[in-house]
């Protein structure tokens, strides 16, 4: 069986149907990525136990004639921010190369009560905080389709697994772009729900009211099956909604003709590579051969919103970082003398660069006499940013945009610069910082042969008509 | 107006380094100065707007995904729980990630305080 | 000649002390503020934490309604303004008891404000000490600095308290010694007792005071620069350091110093206060909404619904026991100095015919009885049913007094109740008029020359005689009776 090439559907039916077993399945996967990810790095910690457990579990159900969970035997690698009970859990991060997490991350959970076999916790930039998967704490996440070039961030390793075959589909997280940015680069489709469609407990937090959970797969249908099972209101997430949760897998099969897509203009401007472009103006063409209705859009306040991201993400990171402080769990440092040597080497030491980076800044901006100058402010903007959406979905029902203005760069391009590196984020931000959700589905290549990803943003709790959208143009580009 | 902002100074990292509980080397300390001025100096451009009427939006959770048809308590009552005890970790899977403990204690070094 | 004394107190009297308090009070919920975890004090340590209260990565908090609920209550007790709609903020900062590195609090849209108790002001009457606020919070974890083989460089971190609900009670600087302090924190701790939001106990930790203090000259608008002072675990104590502080505020101004703003802890053996030696913390909180939370909303109705579960607060209640059992300040004071006792003294005087002397006995005779015993009110032999009955008893003359008395030493004595003793002990009054006849002959011929005066026309020596006689039967002659025949027999 050609595992490459296995969607959650097609894993789903061979299992059924016991082309093959769950625990052979499990296996073959593990044996790819034994043989691939020594050149690509997606992984940072295998569950073999687990998954062959889980995988046994599902064998004895089948095997027994009894009616299988929905996502029996399926394969699924989970971003390392994601905590699972019993498995080291790091966020990427040096600071807790050594922590166990002993609680399950509420998505993973309903992933595995539906039959999933997580085969692995996959590589991320620390904490999830970065553009390209090269802030590890570990090491970098080559591209598997140009192994010199950043695979994307921060769920780098999640699309790196997927687009190379090391596993059917993954979760990862999306605070500033991290779920479509790497989607895009590594040809593979990436959607971020709703803040608040899925439940952040067990999710490291980077930036509370920013950070979303969502799934990194093949197809598009693939993400509307992994959104339906993790989709849903959790008691143990105060800012988990309770919009009841459509079934998704009917959704996207509804027609898309008259739906009115809207291109703003401020996402087309400079900056913007002409292959990119080229690709992104061919799939709404497309989009409009299908029938939607294309209507130029304007989002005015774009231009601050990478800005507003930085310090509103900061700042919340700066908090809930504080926590890595060497006392209960995580790295202390050895040199640790006094209380205060304690905090301060254990937190310089076990985290990296960017992650300290970013602390200092959201520190920065909080502190006394800046708070309403920065904080106070950027919040204001994320307001306006907001109504631009809210003011856009009134005449249009989605927005495409390219994901990234460029395709995959090369490792170490823009290490030395962050702020260049934070650019890269200028077309995923603005969803973030308004809750939305959005998409990302290949729509093409560059000369070199680099995937390039078309964009689709909806309004809020509106996913279905976004994967609709994704579903339909996905088809329309292969057929 | 962005040409308003006071330069970050090593003096300001230090004290905002002190807040974080970072320690940085030299070479951390004088890149910081740097890199921190340099995405200050973008995020000036903030002050381009006026968002003397606009209040600030700390989440989207208070009001996208609400029942606007619930008014007062009710709108937001989903999100509290009832006054019920739930089982704790034990105790030894707590001490399992310590860095140090007597098993039943978390150790720390001394807090200086009289 | 002034005494060295005399000089100090003139110069006192330059300056007036402005304080202010910070009451941090647990709340009586099972679980805690926010997660599960039983808020239960005295378990293992480190025995009830979870992924929400030990700060674990991926943990989030969710709001325990009963706690808002206590919250509000106490709120109104203390007359605060509910605000419908309060925030919950971050309070960063880093200590090892402090898991997460922020406590989750609230700060300009807190839960209530605006309110105020009354509390005797020096010279009679009543004062009325704002409160500025009053919110939620969670609570710290333990830091024990002693106690272990390793406690010279060793810190020991019990977290169980972590995420223990808090309110914290705050009052405007409108108390002006260190009496009124201590009469601020009495007054308050009984109201938050009738609310049962807390058992209000310094000694488990369940209520901490810090203290704000400093001084200005009198008659000065601006107020003087301020010290905190922290780690003080009785209102006795509290009352000592800030009378130490302000001695030493004094001292330091007068000698051309300036105070140093700074906190201060108080050292009960030594009676003073000294400067953290640490170095102290950069105080920039970095307050911002807690994204993990939603708005706190407690609307009108909610409110309603609270505001009738308010019981009937101390001052309102000595108000009508005053009125309703004839009773003087003082008396309704020591009455009600717990609830318990208020409690059980009203059940008693309500089932007796005089309340009045219900309220006599236990002042004049059980209270008495059971501090030379050193019992508290609950452990008291004679029930409130019991003073109830000798009230009874002594209002329609089936006992006197001193056979009262007796009967309650006689309870305390074998630890029984006053009708199981009443019943054994009860006196046989004496009705036999030839027994009494006998007893006033003997009298009579005892005591000639008072006979002589009585009956030359001095009538008062009639209770001369009654004395005699009720002295001769031991107190158990009728006196009805004695009356009677000592008129027939002195005439």
């Amino acid at each position: 069986m050609d595992i490459s090439t296995l969607t959650i559907a097609s894993a789903r039916a061979a299992i059924l149907e016991r082309r093959t077993s769950a625990v052979a399945l499990a296996e073959s996967f593990y044996q790819k990525i034994e043989a691939a990810d020594k050149q690509i790095g997606a992984f940072l910690t295998l569950t073999r136990e687990r998954a062959l457990a889980k995988a046994a579990q599902i064998d004895a159900i089948a095997d027994k004639g009894d009616p299988l969970p929905p996502l029996a035997g399926v394969p699924i690698a989970i971003k390392d921010v994601m905590v699972m009970r019993g498995v080291r859990s790091t966020a990427g991060s040096k600071i807790l190369s050594n922590f166990v997490a002993p609680y399950d991350c509420t998505a993973v959970a309903r992933l595995e009560a539906a039959g999933a076999v997580v085969l692995g916790k996959t590589n991320c930039d620390e904490f999830a905080m970065g553009s390209s998967n090269e802030n590890s704490g570990y090491y970098p996440v080559h591209n598997p389709r140009d192994l010199s070039r950043v695979p994307g961030g921060s769920s780098g390793g999640s699309a790196a697994a997927v687009a190379a075959g090391m596993s059917v589909a993954a979760l990862g997280s999306d605070t500033g772009g991290s779920i479509r940015q790497p989607a895009s680069f590594c040809g593979v489709v990436g959607l971020m729900p709703t803040y608040g469609r899925v439940s952040r407990y067990g999710l490291i937090a980077f930036a509370s009211s920013l950070d979303h959970i969502g799934p990194l797969t093949k197809t598009v249908n693939d993400a509307a099956i992994l959104l339906k099972h993790i989709a849903g209101r959790d008691p143990l997430d105060s800012t988990s909604a309770e919009v009841p949760v459509p079934d998704y897998e009917r959704e996207i099969e509804k027609p898309v003709r008259g739906l009115r897509l809207g291109v703003p203009r401020e996402y087309f401007g400079e900056g913007l590579d002409p292959e990119v472009r080229a690709a992104v103006e061919a799939a709404i063409q497309k989009m409009a051969q299908i029938g939607c209705e294309v209507v130029p859009i304007s989002l005015p306040h774009t231009r601050y919103a990478v800005p507003t991201y930085y310090v509103i993400a900061t700042a919340e990171a700066s908090s809930n970082l504080a926590r890595f402080d060497g006392v209960r769990y995580g790295y202390r440092s050895p040199q640790a003398g006094t209380l205060s040597e304690m905090y301060r080497r254990s937190r310089d030491q076990g985290f990296g660069a960017e992650a300290k980076r970013r602390i200092m800044l959201g520190t920065y901006v909080l502190s006394a006499g800046y708070y309403d100058a920065y904080y106070l402010k950027a919040q204001r903007v994320r307001a306006l940013l907001t109504r631009d959406f809210e003011a856009a979905f009134q005449r249009v029902d989605a927005i495409v945009t390219p994901t990234s203005p460029t395709p995959a760069f090369k490792l170490g391009e823009k290490c030395d610069d962050p702020l260049a590196m934070y650019l890269a984020d200028i077309y995923t931000v603005t969803a973030d910082l308004a809750g939305v959700p959005g998409v990302s589905v290949p729509c093409g290549e560059s000369k070199e042969g680099l995937p390039i990803g078309l964009q689709i943003l909806g309004r809020h709790f509106d996913e279905g008509t976004v994967i609709r959208l994704a579903h339909v143009y996905e088809r329309a580009r292969s057929g | 107006m962005s040409d308003n902002r006071q330069p970050i100074t090593e003096k300001d990292v230090l004290y905002v380094a002190e807040l974080a509980n970072l320690e940085l080397t030299d070479e951390e300390r004088a890149r910081m100065v740097k890199d921190l001025n340099s995405i200050l100096d973008y995020v000036d451009r903030l002050n381009e707007l006026d968002t003397s009427n606009v209040e600030p939006m700390a989440q989207t959770s208070d009001r996208y995904g609400i029942d606007e048809s619930k008014a007062g308590t009710a709108r937001f009552a989903y999100a509290m729980r009832e006054d019920k005890t739930g089982p704790s970790l034990p105790r030894e899977v707590v001490m399992e990630n310590a860095p140090e403990t007597d098993g039943a204690f978390f150790k720390v070094p001394k807090v200086i305080e009289k | 000649m002034a005494t060295s004394q005399d000089t100090r107190a003139a110069v006192r009297a330059h300056y007036e002390p402005v304080i202010g308090l910070e009451v941090h009070v647990h709340l009586l919920t099972a679980s805690k503020i926010f997660c599960s975890c039983s808020t239960r004090f005295g378990d293992p340590p480190n025995a009830n934490v979870c992924p929400v209260c030990l700060g674990l990565p991926g943990a989030l908090p969710v709001l325990n309604q009963q706690a808002v609920q206590f919250a509000t209550l106490a709120a109104m007790a203390l007359n605060c303004r509910i605000n419908e709609r309060s925030i919950f903020a971050r309070k960063n900062y880093f200590y090892p008891d402090l898991p997460k590195g922020y406590q989750v609090s609230q700060y300009d849209k807190p839960l209530a404000e605006f309110g105020w108790i009354e509390v005797p002001a020096t010279g009679g009457g009543a004062k009325k000490i704002g409160i500025t606020r009053v919110h939620l919070e969670e609570d710290a974890g333990k830091s024990l600095h002693e106690g272990f083989p390793d406690s010279y460089d060793h810190t020991y971190l019990d977290l169980n308290r972590c995420g223990v609900p808090l309110i914290e009670i705050v009052s405007e600087p409108d108390l002006r010694s260190p009496e009124e302090a201590y009469e601020y924190l009495t007054r308050l701790k009984e109201i938050i007792l009738y609310t049962g939001v807390s058992d209000c106990n310094m000694e488990e930790g369940s209520l901490r005071c810090d203290a704000n203090i400093s001084v200005r000259p009198a008659g000065q608008r601006e107020f003087g620069t301020k010290t905190e002072i922290k780690n003080v675990n009785s209102f006795r104590f509290i009352r000592q350091a800030l009378e130490y502080e302000i001695e030493r505020h004094i001292t330091v101004i007068e000698s051309g110093g300036r105070i140093v703003q700074e906190t201060r802890l108080f050292n009960s053996n030594e009676g003073k206060t000294y400067g953290m030696r640490s170095k102290e913390e950069a105080h920039d909180y970095r307050y911002f909404p807690e994204p993990d939370l939603l708005p706190l909303v407690v609307d009108a109705a909610w409110q309603r619904q609270i505001r009738a579960l308010l019981p009937e607060l101390p001052a309102a209640r000595r108000a009508r026991m005053m009125r309703e059992y004839s009773l003087t300040e003082d008396d309704v004071y020591t009455l009600t100095r717990t609830q318990g006792m208020a409690d059980q003294f009203e059940e008693a005087a309500r089932a007796a015919k005089n309340p009045k002397r219900v309220a006599n006995l236990v002042i004049g005779d059980l209270l008495g009885r059971l501090k030379a015993q050193g019992l508290e009110i609950e452990q008291s032999p004679i029930s409130m049913k019991g003073v109830a009955m000798s009230a009874d008893l002594v209002e329609s003359g089936a006992i006197s007094g001193k056979i009262l008395k007796d009967l309650y030493d006689k309870a305390f004595e074998r630890k029984e109740d006053f009708p199981a003793i009443y019943e054994k002990e009860k006196p046989r009054q004496i009705t036999d008029t030839a027994a009494i006849e006998k007893m006033i002959d003997e009298v009579i011929a005892a005591n000639p020359k008072q006979v002589e005066q009585y009956r030359a026309g001095k009538t008062t020596m009639k209770g001369f005689f009654v004395g005699q006689v009720m002295k001769a039967s031991k107190g158990q002659a009728n006196p009805a009776l004695v009356n009677e025949l000592l008129d027939k027999k002195l005439s």
